[in-house]
């Protein structure tokens, strides 16, 4: 029962949302000419990261928006939420998966006063 | 023998408010303040109950939900609850309770050889006599095991009280509302931070209601009741008194159980829920829950009157009880001294037994100056007494603390409490994936490395029993708490004064010698008293290799009884240390998990119940269906009718076999109608529409004319078939889909998730419209002629031709006109806004009578298409069956290079020889109805396993084909068309079937032309 954050709603508890797998997987533009091995790692490869995943969600229970958020498979907390077509967002490389980019973003705001 | 052991001048009673209760039968009185426990105990009943395995004479140990042994089945009827503990049920006016797990009475039980053949119930014994033959475990061991286990007994009526849930959301959750939490929740509520401090007490103050510390050189209880107002006074603090904290989940989202009447008896009022679920998201979590005492593991130590130490403290102090007049405080620590002092100083004879051959804390010394007998380095090794204890054997013990080394003395006790030391409660640090540390110096687990949500934790939870550190840690974890959630600059409050608590260390001998060698002669050292397992028992898991934490568990059930092992788990892991020769955390320590005191399934279920479990879904024309008799189906949430059976002037009512047969021959003689509202209805919308239903359809829509229908296929993206329907062309850039019944959520979150994700260049908007349109779908030979008497639009084929769509009215209402046919017979689906459904469908019935119209239910609608060998998408299909497996190569393009699903056509899988495909059966019998799932084979064999060739998928009486008729998926089935396979049923029959065409009736199809 984690939280998770839609670009459009902000954060809200899991049980709104439907989850999409792994994000960034473009349909093969012209599968005629891919190979079986090719058109299979499309539909069945996936990556199953363990750390930073870049993953699909749908905010079913309330906007409908589909979009692409980043998951620490370890903690399940979301660093950010980005909408389709976005490029992801880049957590800092010592992100210690416990916290999301609004607590780092309150850090900060925090370090300057 | 009232209240007799009620001591005049002591408790936090409302002896104003005298409570009458009955037990086992015999009725008693309380106060208000009482719990079931302490009531009892004041009329000096000690005996409550019989243990699980042994049904030993059990009394009550504790004073809080740590109870392992007194538990009672309160109430009875429909309100009846087992396993209560008398430890925690707040004593009402007309409490009933009863001792469970023994028969005929409490005091003579049948079950009590049990514990004479003893022998026959070792560790693992579950494992070990209940083992062969494997044919007697239904008839003969669960029938002895359900006899002889279990505690009390499970209501066999409905629950007559209401439950409720909250969400709840706070910066700062305190959990425990002792000094520490109290602390904590001041220092935090005091910087404007939305606070919950809850306490599973019917009164706020943990430890300090049952003692007599002094804050700043006042009562303690002064502090905790200025406390307590000063922070009702402040808006966003919630004080949730009863209220257990029972699971703490990912994210700080935490589970509480608040019992919101139970204290005041099961006809409290109505209009409150008796018990509320609370579902918290915390921002930051202050586990102040205190430690539990543990008690020690000496021969025959559960005899009713022994006790832990502070539990009769707190009966003395907290409920003004003292249960015996002769108390012996076996201990190894100096906190049952506060016991025994206590104890004394409240009129009993006082003996105390300690374990160390030197105490020397002030509290020692203070007992002495009362001249209370001090028994040093000694232990009791035995105990008596039948129904109670009556009195125990000490003696002097061996450096090592193995055996004894002098006579036994006995003394006379009708009260015997004991200490082993203490246990911070960890459990929802370790529910938080918490880690645990041993604290070598305290002899206790305490909270290590913090889970991931990163709790905090404060009191004795950790290990702290000096007040003044209590008071402190929980200030400074307070300020620290709220100001990590966005509150206060993190000062903290300054603590107030107290009296610093000195104590000298613990003497660990963690299975206490007796007369006779562990594991001989009758003598039982428990050490988990809910589940019976003895210090032996652990022995004998060592001396099978069941060494690890998670082994010995199982083997042995320690910790698995509904006490969670509050009081056993630690003793349990020290005396399997001992035996490896092991550091206790060596051993390990279980997984705590929710929830931390057991909880009500009312609770949990809430409001969801009864029509408010699942939301029925009803058509506009419901009313209608209800008064001509329907039989209902479920079909998804949606209630649609299955058949309409009739009843004859003689008051006959026909059967479903009869009804469906009538309805299927009539809709095909004359006219039939059905309600297919609940048919999914996807309106589309956008210049790109035709292009987006290209991709989502295996067939071509841009050539799709305005006004006309086409059927679809819609795939996923491995070929498999998953939806179909009709979908019509509005206009130029409008479309109308229809989705199964059961497959509309599922149709539209898929072209939603291709629309934004993979083509968001695409001009297409999806709107569900399912509940705006009631659906009339009329059929049969008179179908024109009946929707000619209530509509003026042109019904005539070339004008209205098959697979077309009109609007214009139809009985006064604007229509939308379908002509498109599920049974294979001139048919129109008639829709209409839903509010007009309902008037629509009664102006057909109307006019249908002159026209022959039957009412028909799904199930006449599944036999009509299955004679036409129409597939229901789910009944034969499965999710591994592309179009060709179907037969119907027709309905895939081969002029669009692509389509969603389009290119796993030629994966080898998807092309290979032997795939199972559609194909229609003919029994031999022709009045043999093969049963849906049947296998089909070709060589029988006398038993399974055979090889499958397929399943019957469909299969129904056809009147209208005057046979039975089948559909299955059969290996090859489209090139075996002709051959005879078998059907080998559970009952032994073999049923001989013909593959054949799908299509049983009207194979040229011209009814539905016509
Ligand atoms: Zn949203």
């Amino acid at each position: 029962m984690f939280l998770v954050k839609c670009p459009w709603c902000g954060w809200r508890d899991q049980t709104e949302f439907s989850y999409g797998g792994e994000a960034h997987i473009a349909r093969p533009l012209e599968p005629g000419q891919i190979s079986d091995q090719e058109w299979g790692d499309y539909i069945y490869t996936r990556t199953n990261t363990k750390g930073i995943h870049a993953e699909r969600w749908v905010h079913t229970q309330a906007c409908g928006r589909w979009f692409n958020a980043l998951r620490h498979t370890v903690t399940d907390v979301m660093w950010d939420s980005y909408k389709m077509g976005e490029d992801a967002p880049t957590p800092p490389k010592d992100w210690d998966g416990l916290t999301c980019c609004d607590d780092h973003k309150k850090l900060a705001e925090g370090a300057k006063k | 023998m009232s209240q007799s052991y009620r001591l005049s001048d002591k408790g936090r009673l409302d002896r104003s408010q005298k409570l009458t209760f009955t037990y086992d039968g015999q009725s008693y009185t309380g106060y208000r303040g009482d719990t079931l426990a302490s009531a009892l105990l004041a009329n000096g009943v000690k005996l409550v109950g019989r243990s699980f395995k042994y049904h030993r004479p059990r009394g009550i140990m504790s004073a809080g939900s740590e109870e392992p042994n007194a538990l009672v089945q309160l109430e009875t009827g429909p309100r009846t609850e087992p396993n209560t503990r008398a430890t925690v049920v707040d004593l009402y006016d007309g409490l009933t309770a009863a001792s469970q797990n023994c028969w005929p009475s409490v005091k003579f039980d049948v079950q009590s050889v049990n514990q004479k053949i003893a022998k026959l119930f070792p560790a693992g014994f579950y494992y070990k006599t209940f083992m062969f033959p494997a044919s007697w475990w239904t008839p003969v061991y669960e029938k002895i095991i359900r006899r002889a286990a279990g505690l009390g007994k499970s209501p066999m009526e409905r629950d007559p009280d209401s439950y409720a849930q909250k969400f709840a959301f706070c910066d700062v959750l305190v959990v425990g509302g002792g000094p520490a939490g109290i602390a904590a929740a001041l220092a935090a509520g005091r910087t404007g931070a939305r606070v919950i401090l809850a306490d599973e007490q019917q009164e706020m103050g943990g430890a300090l209601l049952s003692d007599d510390a002094l804050i700043d050189g006042q009562p303690a209880l002064d502090w905790v009741a200025k406390s307590l107002a000063e922070l009702a006074r402040l808006e966003e603090v919630t004080i949730l008194p009863r209220t257990t904290v029972s699971g703490y989940y990912d994210y700080n989202y935490l589970t509480a159980l608040e019992r919101v009447t139970d204290h005041l008896g099961p006809q409290a009022d109505d209009r409150i829920p008796r018990q509320r679920f609370w579902k918290i998201r915390a921002k930051k979590v202050v586990l102040a829950q205190g430690a539990i005492e543990r008690p020690l593991v000496f021969a025959d130590n559960d005899r009713p009157g022994i006790m832990l130490a502070a539990a009769l403290r707190t009966y003395i102090n907290r409920y003004g009880v003292l249960p015996g007049r002769q108390v012996v405080v076996f201990t190894n620590n100096d906190s049952a001294y506060k016991t025994a002092i206590d104890a004394h100083t409240a009129g009993a004879v006082v003996d105390i037994v300690d374990l160390r051959v030197d105490p020397t804390g002030p509290l020692v010394k203070q007992a002495e100056a009362l001249m209370i007998r001090i028994h040093k380095g000694s232990a009791v090794v035995a105990t008596f007494g039948k129904h109670a204890v009556t009195g125990c054997e000490i003696a002097k013990i061996s450096a090592d603390g193995k055996s004894l080394t002098s006579d036994t003395t006995f003394i006379g006790c009708d009260i015997l409490a004991n200490s082993n030391g203490w246990n911070p409660s960890v459990h929802l640090w370790s529910q938080a994936r918490g880690k645990l540390t041993w604290d070598a110096e305290k002899n206790c687990f305490i909270p290590g490395h913090a889970g991931p949500w990163l709790p905090v934790a404060a009191g004795s939870g950790t290990g702290t029993y000096d007040l003044g550190n209590c008071l402190s840690q929980g200030f400074a974890q307070g300020a620290a708490a709220a100001q990590a959630a966005g509150f206060g600059s993190g000062e903290v409050p300054k603590t107030p004064e107290t009296e610093p608590l000195v104590e000298g260390p613990e003497r660990m001998v963690w299975t206490i010698p007796g007369k006779k060698p562990l594991g001989h002669g009758k003598a039982k050292h428990f050490h988990d008293h809910q589940n019976d397992v003895v210090a032996s028992d652990i022995h004998l898991a060592a001396r099978e290799g069941y060494l690890s934490v998670e082994h010995l568990k199982r083997y042995t059930t320690t910790g698995m009884g509904t006490d969670q092992g509050k009081t056993s788990n630690v003793n349990a892991l020290a005396i399997m240390a001992e035996i490896r020769n092991a550091a206790i955390p060596e051993v390990g320590t279980t997984t705590f998990r929710p929830p931390y005191t057991p909880i009500t399934f009312g609770a949990v279920t809430g409001q969801n119940r009864n029509h408010l479990f699942i939301q029925e879904r009803t058509s506009a024309m419901h009313p209608a269906h209800v008064e001509n008799g329907a039989v209902f189906e479920d079909v998804g949430d949606w209630k649609r009718p299955w058949y309409f059976p009739k009843t004859s002037k003689s008051g006959v009512t026909e059967t479903m076999d009869e009804a469906v047969l009538r309805e299927c021959r009539q809709v095909r003689e004359t006219v039939g109608m059905l309600d297919a509202s609940t048919l999914g209805k996807i309106d589309i919308q956008g210049k790109d529409a035709a292009e987006f239903l290209n991709w989502v359809y295996t067939n071509k829509w841009d050539t799709l004319k305005p006004g006309r229908a086409r059927y679809g296929l819609m795939l996923n993206e491995h070929g498999m078939v998953f939806d179909d329907g009709v979908t019509t062309r509005l206009a130029d850039d409008h479309f109308h889909m229809t989705t199964t019944t059961g497959g509309a959520a599922r149709v539209l979150g898929w072209l939603e998730n291709w629309s934004q994700t993979e083509w968001p260049q695409m001009e297409v908007y999806m709107t569900s419209v399912t509940e705006q349109w009631a659906v009339c779908t009329i059929t049969g030979p008179n179908a024109r002629a009946l929707l000619a008497d209530v509509t003026s639009m042109p019904l005539d084929p070339e004008t209205f031709p098959f697979m077309a769509m009109q609007e214009g009215t139809v009985a006064g209402a604007p229509a939308r006109v379908y002509r498109i046919s599920f049974t294979g017979d001139l048919a129109y689906e008639i829709n209409v806004p839903a509010r007009y459904g309902l008037h629509v469908w009664r102006a057909l019935q109307d006019a249908g009578k002159s026209h022959g119209l039957c009412l028909y239910g799904t199930e006449t609608m599944h036999v009509l298409r299955a004679e036409k060998g129409f597939i229901i998408v789910g009944q034969d299909t499965d999710g591994t069956v592309t179009p060709m497996d179907l037969d119907m190569d027709w309905i895939v393009s081969k002029k669009k290079d692509d389509f969603l699903g389009r290119r796993s056509f030629y994966r080898t899988d998807t092309k290979r020889e032997g795939r199972k495909q559609l194909v229609g059966l003919l029994t031999d019998n022709p009045n043999f109805v093969l049963p849906e799932g049947a296998h089909i084979v070709e060589d029988v064999k006398p038993k399974p396993p055979m090889k499958t060739l397929g399943h019957v998928t469909s299969s129904y009486y056809s009147p209208n084909v005057g046979r039975s008729i089948a559909l299955a998926l059969v290996a090859d089935g489209i090139k075996r068309k002709g051959d005879t396979l078998s059907v080998p049923l559970m009952n032994g029959h073999v049923e001989k079937v013909t593959l054949t065409d799908t299509v049983f009736f009207d194979k040229e199809g011209a009814r539905s032309n016509g």
